[in-house]
Formats: C-alpha cells, structure tokens, sequence
C-alpha cells in the first residue's frame, strides 16, 4: 500500500472521530438542519466531479462527467440553501413586553 | 503502481497551497457542523460549511489543468438551478423527501466520479485503488437507488406500508455475494464490465433494502442513507487522492451514524431490526377493539378543557404533518396564552419521518424552539399538565409500550401522556398506528377522542374557543 494510501486512511479514521464527536452533542430540535446540512457537506465530491469533468477525455468522459458535476452542485447548492431556509425560522421566544 | 500513477498526477496537480486551502475547507466543516450544534450559532455554522465548499470548488478549479470548461459550467448551471429551486420552493412538510432525494444525488455523484476514474485509466488499478474504486461505485450507488426509493415512499408515489419480496434476504445476501465477486473480478481483471456489474448489483440492492422498509421507521433510513453518502464521498477522496473529500465525507458519514443509532434507540429497536424484520407488515389483530367504551368529545369540549387549564402540552406526530396543521396550531396555542394558559411541546425522536421533522414544522409556524421538548424534558412535565393535547401520534404515546410485555413496541420509549390530567387525542379514527398495536390510552377514562383531521379539527377548536 502506497504511503498517500495509508495517509488518507489516518485522516479518514481521525474526521471520523471528530464527526462523532462534534455531532453528538447537537440538540433533536436541530436534527433536520444538521442532516440537511451534514448532507450538503457531502457533495463534497463535488470536487471529484470537477476534475473528472474537466481532465476527461471523449465523449463518455463528458457525459460522465456532467453528471457528476450535475448530481453533486444539486446536492451542494439544494442542501446548504434548504438549511439556510430551515434554520431561519429557528426563533427564540420574543422577550414578554 | 496504477495507483502511484495517479498519484503522482495528483501532487503534480496539487501544490502546497492547493493541500492547505483544502484542509482549510475541512476545518470549515468542522467548524460548521460544531455550530450547528446551537440554534443559536446553527445558522452560521451552515453558512462556513457553505464557505468552506466554495473554497474546495474555486481551488480545484484553478489546481487542475482544466481543458472541458463547458461541460463544467453546464453542469453547474443545471445542478445549480434545480437544486436551488428545490431548496427554495420546498414545503416544510416534504422535507424528508427532499433529504432523500438529496442524499441521492449526493451518492450517484460519487459512484459517477469512480466511474469516471474507470474511464480515464480504462479499470488499470493498483488492489487498494481497486478497491475503493469498487466501494465508492457500491456504497454510491446503493445509496442512490436507495434515496429514490425513500423518496418515493414518503411522497407517497410508492405504497409507504413496508413491502416483503419472497426470499428477500436470501436473495439479498446472493447480490451483496455477486458485487464483492464482481469488484474482485474488477480488481484482478482490471475488467471495465466487473465494475458496471458492480453498479448494477448495487443499484438493485438499494431498491431491495429500502423496499420493505415502512413509512415510520424512514427516520433510521434516512439517517442511514445520509452516512452512506457521507462514506460514498469518502470512498471517493480515495480514489482520486484528495483529503478534502475523505474528511468531509468521513465527518457526515459520522453524522448520520450517530442520528441512526439515536433514532434506532428511541423505537428501542436495533438497526438491523429496522432494517430487515419488515416492521409493520403484519398488523396485528385488532378484534377486541369495538368493545370498549370511547369518550368522544365535540370541539367545545376540547376548548373548555383547553381553555380551563394552566398547563397544557402539545404532542405532535406525522397526522400534523399529513395535515399540515401547524400554523393552526400555533394559532390555537396563542390564544391559550393570551388566557395566561402554559403551552410547551413535546417531541418524540420518532415523530414524523426523519429525525427532527416535528421541530422544522412548529418553528415554521414561528414556534419558539425552547417551547420545544424533547423526551426527557417532557416526561416529568406530563403528571403536572392538565391537558396533553396529542394530534395525530399514536405508537410514540402507546401506553402499553411501557406496561404490557407481550406488546411488539414493548420498551420503545414513549412520551408519557397518559399522566396528564386530562388527555385529548385528535385523530381520524381509532385506527391503530404504524405499528398495528391498538392503543390503551384511546380507552382511558380521562381520554376526549375529537374524531377529524388535525387541521380542521385545531380549527374547529379554536372557533370554539369564542364561546368559552
């Protein structure tokens, strides 16, 4: 296994425990947003969708990667909007006059 | 040393600075799902991650020799304008359905960039490329088929009772059988056609899984398929090398574990269970249950009971949801405190169809979110309500999940209205819940059953109200 290979596991062994952590202390009421917005954090990928789009070579290359590309910026811009969305509604109660 | 190829034509392509912007954008999601933990800060905290995937998407553009400019712009154009009129034009209540459908595109996105990696080095791997080749096209697409199907069920284009195939999980282990078979065959073979069969078994295994599955227990689904297209992400960072996604990936992945197993908990049910048993699709006998007495109350009732009392608590389930009868009741609930009434809500995890559903609703109906609690703020609450006002949940408030051992929901925590003084439930019929098991509380002496759908029957009410 090449150094970069077992490199990459380290880091996705330790982001993981950080997700546990992080996330294990947000309140059920906040359950939706966080989904909603852990999700759009996963279209992440988009990042590989990028350059498979834009290094790719022929015809199929391209499909594949406009669908890529595509998929992801709907997972991207959908989930973080909808967050935004969501958690504007989130009030406090207004302090009693 | 495919492998090592790739590589080398990554760190060729990414500088220092490249590698530091990226981890940069790790740390913004970082910081993000933190701040999301607070509804004070959750607000901006969506807005870093958001920074911190801007950052990740101009680096990578300007890291890469980019030649196909045109196909990236189409495709930011397309996902952008329908995943921004999505988001925009969604109704609080079809939520769930657009996570899942979100998650879906989100996994297809990373089967598509392996696919593409298969393409580009015609299926040349190193044995560990190959294999996270073969898990990013799996978990990707299984996470697709998967949300589709999720999707369908809630918004009610596919029957949301769970349906069993024949030999379901026999069949299902044959497939997951065939796809290691095939990724091995892939990896050995460096064979294009393993790994589309590959996508193909996977592809049908996400239908299969998410098939039987019923319409209540979608909050563990859905919490599970958004891990999975953490981890399909993850898997993605690896085969093209970039931290970037297996940090965020592994970050959400962790996310929708930790959500999972919460919502598993709170139906006191082991995933696996969720996942296999078939829940719900046998409803059990329900004989017994015209023999019993009902007290069924008028509107007027209700609103005297309401309007007499001095602590009153909300329990909503998915009949809210289906009758979108939140801002009625929030109406409701404003008038109780103009009379001086208390009114809290209590929220089971399970309420609803995702995790947090109920909570979207009522602060889209301008709820305050600290008059929302959770199962073990709400329980002691309940002995000294004088009313709990259940619209619409059944198995989430079953007595007999607390008292009577031979129940199927036997030890699934429940919010405890039936200590309340008074309880009044607002449900179309007597009809058992998701679960098939008749409910006790309906029978109870001190239970008002007002017969309607929320919506009218809260506004029925609150008419009622002006007399009292």
């Amino acid at each position: 296994m090449s150094a970069a290979f077992v490199s990459g596991i380290v880091v996705f062994v330790l982001a993981s425990f950080v997700g546990l952590e992080v996330i294990s202390k947000v309140p059920p009421t906040l359950h939706t947003p966080l989904m909603s917005g852990a999700n759009a954090i996963s279209g992440i990928t988009i990042v590989g969708a990028l350059i498979a789009a834009g290094v790719g070579e022929g015809a199929f290359a391209a499909i594949l990667g406009f669908l890529a590309v595509a998929s992801a910026t709907i997972n991207v811009v959908g989930g973080f909007l909808v967050t935004d969305r969501m958690l504007e509604m989130f009030k406090k109660k207004p302090v009693k006059r | 040393m495919a492998n090592l190829m790739i590589l080398a034509v990554a760190e060729s392509n990414e500088g220092t600075w490249t590698l530091l912007l990226y981890l940069g954008a790790a740390v913004l999601f970082i910081l993000g799902l933190k701040q999301l933990s607070s509804p004070r800060t959750a607000r901006r905290g969506n807005m870093l991650a958001g920074a911190g995937m801007l950052i990740a998407i101009i680096v990578t553009l300007i890291a890469n020799d980019i030649v196909n400019w045109g196909t990236i712009v189409a495709g930011l154009v397309v996902g952008g304008v329908i995943g921004g009129l999505l988001a925009l034009r969604v109704q609080m209540t079809s939520m769930p359905e657009l996570v899942a459908a979100f998650n879906g595109f989100g996994g297809v996105a990373s089967a598509l960039v392996a696919l593409a990696e298969i393409d580009r080095f015609d299926s040349v791997f190193s044995v560990e490329t190959g294999v996270v080749v073969a898990l990013s096209l799996a978990v990707g697409s299984i996470t697709f088929s998967g949300s589709f199907v999720a999707f369908g069920k809630l918004n009610g284009s596919l029957p949301g009772k769970p349906i069993l195939l024949p030999g379901g999980k026999a069949v299902n282990a044959m497939l997951a059988l065939g796809a290691v078979a095939a990724s091995i065959w892939g990896i050995a073979g460096d064979a294009t056609i393993a790994y589309w069969i590959v996508v193909a078994i996977a592809l049908i295994l996400g239908v299969l899984a998410v098939i039987p599955i019923g319409g209540a227990d979608m909050p563990v689904v859905i919490s599970l398929l958004n891990s999975l297209s953490g981890v399909a992400a993850a898997m993605a960072g690896f085969v093209i090398g970039n931290s970037a996604l297996i940090i965020g990936g592994a970050l959400v992945g962790a996310a929708g574990l930790i959500l999972t197993l919460q919502m598993a908990d709170a139906m006191n049910r082991t995933i696996a269970n969720v996942l296999f048993s078939g829940f719900g699709a046998v409803v059990a006998s329900t004989a017994d249950l015209g023999d019993r007495p009902v007290k069924s109350a008028t509107p007027d009732d209700v609103a005297i009971a309401l309007a007499y009392a001095e602590n009153v608590i909300v329990v909503p389930g998915y009949g809210l949801a289906v009758a979108q009868a939140q801002h009625a009741v929030r109406d409701l609930a404003t008038i109780l405190e103009a009379r001086g009434v208390n009114v809290s809500y209590a929220i089971h995890p399970v309420a609803g169809r995702m995790p947090g559903h109920m909570n979207v609703l009522l602060a889209e109906a301008d709820v305050p979110y600290d008059q929302l609690l959770d199962l073990d703020q709400s329980n002691p609450l309940f002995p000294h309500a004088d009313v709990a006002l259940v619209i619409g949940a059944n198995d989430v408030v079953n007595p007999a999940a607390r008292d009577d051992s031979t129940c199927s929901i036997y030890g699934m925590p429940i919010l405890e209205v039936d200590l309340a003084a008074t309880v009044v439930v607002i449900k179309r019929s007597l009809s058992p819940g998701f679960a098939g098991v008749d409910n006790p509380l309906f029978y109870m002496d001190k239970t008002m059953m007002l017969f309607a759908d929320g919506k009218a029957a809260v506004e029925s009410v609150i008419s009622a109200m002006d007399d009292v």
